[in-house]
C-alpha cells in the first residue's frame, strides 16, 4: 500500500474543499494528514469502525479544526459516498468545518479545543472496565496543549493506567498567531508528558517508517503519546511553514500552483 | 413530617439502581464527602472514576464513558459543575447529546458562609439555553429518588440540582411525577404560587398561612425547569389573579423569567418574580439568605395579597 500516495491523493481532496467552499484549515490539514492515512489504513481495524462494533478502536480528532482531512480519509474508506463532501459547509449540512455527530466514523463532536482528550480517556476507562482489546487515539494540535483541560485529563490517563489510549501531539510548531514558542512556548513536551506518567515516542510525523511503529507501540499500564513532528502546510513551499496557511483560502493563482505541488510531491520517490 | 437532605436521597437511589444496572457510572471532582456518594465508591471502585480538583475534565470523561453506552451522573457541587465545567456541559454533553447526567449538590446559596464564589444562582439561566439539555430541581427527598429512578433508565442529557441541608418532605413516600408536568401540590382559586426546588415548602407554608387569612393559594411545584410545563402555567394564569414564582436563583434567567416568557405570550396576567436581585450576595447561612431576600411563608403571603 502507498501510504504516500494515498495521503497526497487526500491531501488534494482537502485542497479542492477548501478552495471549492472557501472554508477549512488547509495547513494544519497538511500537517496531520500522514497520521490520519497511518491510523486508518495501516493501523486500525477500519471494518469493525464502519460496523461500530463495540470492540472497535476509537478515532478522536480533538483538533477538530481539521476536519476536512478527517473527511476525506473516511470518505476514501467508505464510510459515506464522496460526493456527500459536496455539501461541505453549505447550509444544513452535517459536514461542518469541526467534526460533528451524525456522521458516520464521528465518535464523537469536537471543535472546541481542549476537549478530545478527556472523551477519550471516558472511553479508555470504559472499554478496560468491560476487558475489550479496542484502542483509543486522540489527535491533538500543538496549540491546544496551552489548554488546562488537557493536562487535567492526561493526570487522569496516568492515574487510570491507560495502556490502551495513545495521544498524538501534530507538533507542526505553528498555531493561528504566529510560532507556538512565542504564543506560549511548549518546548519540552515530551519531558512534560513523561512527567505526567505517559510512556512518550517522538518521531517524524511525515515518515512512515518512524510513525507506524509509533503509533502501534503500547507500554504496560502506561498511556502512550506520540509526539509527531510535523511541517505545517506540508506538500508545497507556498503554505509550509507558514502561520498564515492556518485558515487561509488560496487565490486561483494558489490553488494551481498548490495543486501541482501537491500532485509532483505525492509521485516523488523518497 | 422526614427532614432528609435531597443529596443523600440521591446517592442512596443511586447506590441502589448500580447494584441493578452496572452501566451507571458516578464521575466524582474530589467531592464523594459533600456529595455524600463514599458508599457507591467503595461497593463499586471501577464504576467510582475519581477525577480529582478538574471539573472540566471531570464532565468530558464522562461524555466518552456515555459514549461507550453507559449512564454516567457526574456529581460534584453546582457551584463548579455549572460554572467551570460550562463548556464541557455545553460541547461533551448537550452537543453530543451525551447520557450524562450533570448532578450539582450544595447549589444556590447552600454554601452561604463561604462566600460568592460558592454560590449557583445563575445555573438555571445556563443550562435552560443549551439545547438539548432537561434540567430538574427536586422539591425533596422523595422526588430526588423519583427522578433518579427515572434518570438511571433514560437516555437524556440532564442538569439536575439540589441544595444540601435537610428539607423537610413535601410528599409522602410512593408519589409519583411525570417529567415535563408541574405537581399541583395545593389547589387554588385566587392566586397561583410556582416553585421549585427547596422553595416548594417554602410556597406551601404560605398557601397555608394565605388559607387562615381566606385566600386560596394554588402551588405548583415546577421540578421541571426545562421543557417548562407551559399548559398548567396558562391554566394558571387563566383560572387565578395572580402568579408569584419562588426560586433560589438569580431573578434573571430562571423560573421567574420562564413563566413570564409562557404567560405574556399566551396569556398575560400580573406575575411577581421572588429570588435573588442582581446585587452580589450576602454572606449568611441559607435561613438567613432566605430571609434577607424575602424567600419566606411570610413575605411570599404578602406579596400574593398585593396581586390581589
Amino acid at each position: 500500500m502507498d501510504l504516500k500516495k494515498i495521503a497526497f491523493d487526500r491531501r488534494l481532496e482537502v485542497l479542492d474543499m477548501v478552495y471549492s467552499k472557501k472554508s477549512g484549515h488547509i495547513g494544519g490539514s497538511m500537517s496531520c494528514m500522514d497520521i490520519l492515512t497511518s491510523l486508518y489504513y495501516c493501523v486500525m481495524d477500519v471494518q469493525k469502525i464502519k460496523e461500530h462494533h463495540e470492540d472497535r478502536d476509537r478515532f478522536i480528532l480533538s483538533k477538530g479544526h481539521c476536519s476536512e482531512a478527517l473527511y476525506t480519509v473516511l470518505a476514501d474508506c467508505g464510510f459515506y459516498d464522496k460526493a456527500e463532501l459536496d455539501t461541505y459547509t453549505r447550509f444544513g449540512t452535517k459536514f461542518a468545518e469541526h467534526p460533528t455527530k451524525g456522521i458516520n466514523g464521528i465518535e464523537i463532536a469536537t471543535g472546541a479545543l481542549g476537549h478530545g482528550l478527556s472523551a477519550g480517556v471516558g472511553m479508555a476507562i470504559s472499554l478496560k472496565n468491560r476487558k475489550s482489546d479496542a484502542h483509543v487515539y486522540v489527535l491533538m494540535g500543538d496549540g491546544e496543549q496551552a489548554e488546562g483541560s488537557i493536562w487535567e485529563a492526561a493526570m487522569a490517563a496516568s492515574k487510570f493506567e491507560l495502556d490502551n489510549l495513545t495521544m498524538i501531539i501534530d507538533r507542526n510548531r505553528l498555531q493561528i498567531s504566529g510560532s507556538t514558542e512565542d504564543v506560549m512556548p511548549l518546548d519540552n513536551l515530551a519531558e512534560k508528558y513523561q512527567a505526567f506518567g505517559c510512556h512518550v515516542i517522538t518521531c517524524d510525523g511525515h515518515k512512515y517508517k518512524e510513525l507506524l511503529p509509533a503509533l502501534k507501540e503500547r507500554k504496560a499500564k502506561q498511556p502512550t503519546v506520540v509526539v509527531a513532528n510535523t511541517v505545517k502546510g506540508y506538500g508545497s513551499s507556498i503554505m509550509a511553514n507558514k502561520a498564515d496557511w492556518h485558515h487561509n483560502i488560496p487565490n486561483a493563482e494558489e490553488y494551481e500552483q498548490l495543486k501541482s505541488d501537491l500532485t509532483k510531491k505525492g509521485l516523488e520517490v523518497e | 413530617m422526614a427532614k432528609v437532605s435531597c443529596r443523600k436521597a440521591f446517592t442512596a437511589k443511586l447506590l441502589e439502581l448500580a447494584r441493578e444496572n452496572d452501566k451507571i457510572y458516578a464521575v466524582a471532582t474530589d467531592s464523594r464527602g459533600s456529595v455524600t456518594i463514599g458508599k457507591f465508591a467503595e461497593e463499586f471502585p471501577t464504576r467510582f472514576i475519581e477525577c480529582g480538583i478538574a471539573e472540566q475534565n471531570a464532565v468530558g470523561v464522562a461524555s466518552g464513558l456515555a459514549k461507550d453506552g453507559n449512564n454516567v451522573f457526574v456529581t460534584g457541587p453546582a457551584c463548579f459543575l455549572a460554572a467551570r465545567a460550562f463548556e464541557q456541559v455545553k460541547v461533551d454533553v448537550a452537543y453530543n447529546k451525551t447520557n450524562v447526567k450533570i448532578v450539582g449538590v450544595s447549589s444556590g446559596v447552600s454554601y452561604g458562609p463561604l462566600g460568592g464564589t460558592h454560590t449557583s444562582l445563575h445555573d438555571y439561566a445556563s443550562m435552560r439555553a443549551l439545547a438539548n439539555m432537561l434540567v430538574l430541581a427536586p422539591s425533596d427527598n422523595i422526588q430526588t429518588e423519583y427522578l433518579t429512578e427515572y434518570l438511571a433508565k433514560t437516555h437524556q442529557p440532564t442538569y439536575m440540582r439540589m441544595g444540601r441541608g435537610d428539607v423537610e418532605s413535601v410528599y409522602e413516600a410512593g408519589e409519583s411525577f411525570e417529567i415535563g408536568k408541574a405537581k399541583q401540590v395545593y389547589d387554588g382559586t385566587d392566586i397561583t404560587i410556582i416553585a421549585c426546588g427547596e422553595t416548594v415548602i417554602v410556597a406551601k407554608k404560605a398557601a397555608e398561612k394565605l388559607k387562615e387569612q381566606g385566600i386560596s393559594a394554588r402551588v405548583l411545584d415546577m421540578f421541571t425547569i426545562k421543557p417548562l410545563d407551559t399548559e398548567s402555567v396558562v391554566k394558571a394564569a387563566k383560572e387565578t389573579k395572580g402568579i408569584i414564582t419562588l426560586e433560589e436563583h438569580s431573578i434573571y434567567g430562571g423560573l421567574g423569567e420562564a413563566v413570564t416568557h409562557v404567560v405574556s405570550e399566551l396569556a398575560p396576567t400580573k406575575v411577581k418574580i421572588l429570588g435573588f436581585p442582581d446585587e452580589e450576595v450576602k454572606i449568611g447561612n441559607s435561613k438567613e439568605l432566605f430571609e434577607h431576600y424575602g424567600l419566606t411563608p411570610e413575605n411570599v403571603a404578602s406579596e400574593a395579597k398585593k396581586l390581589l
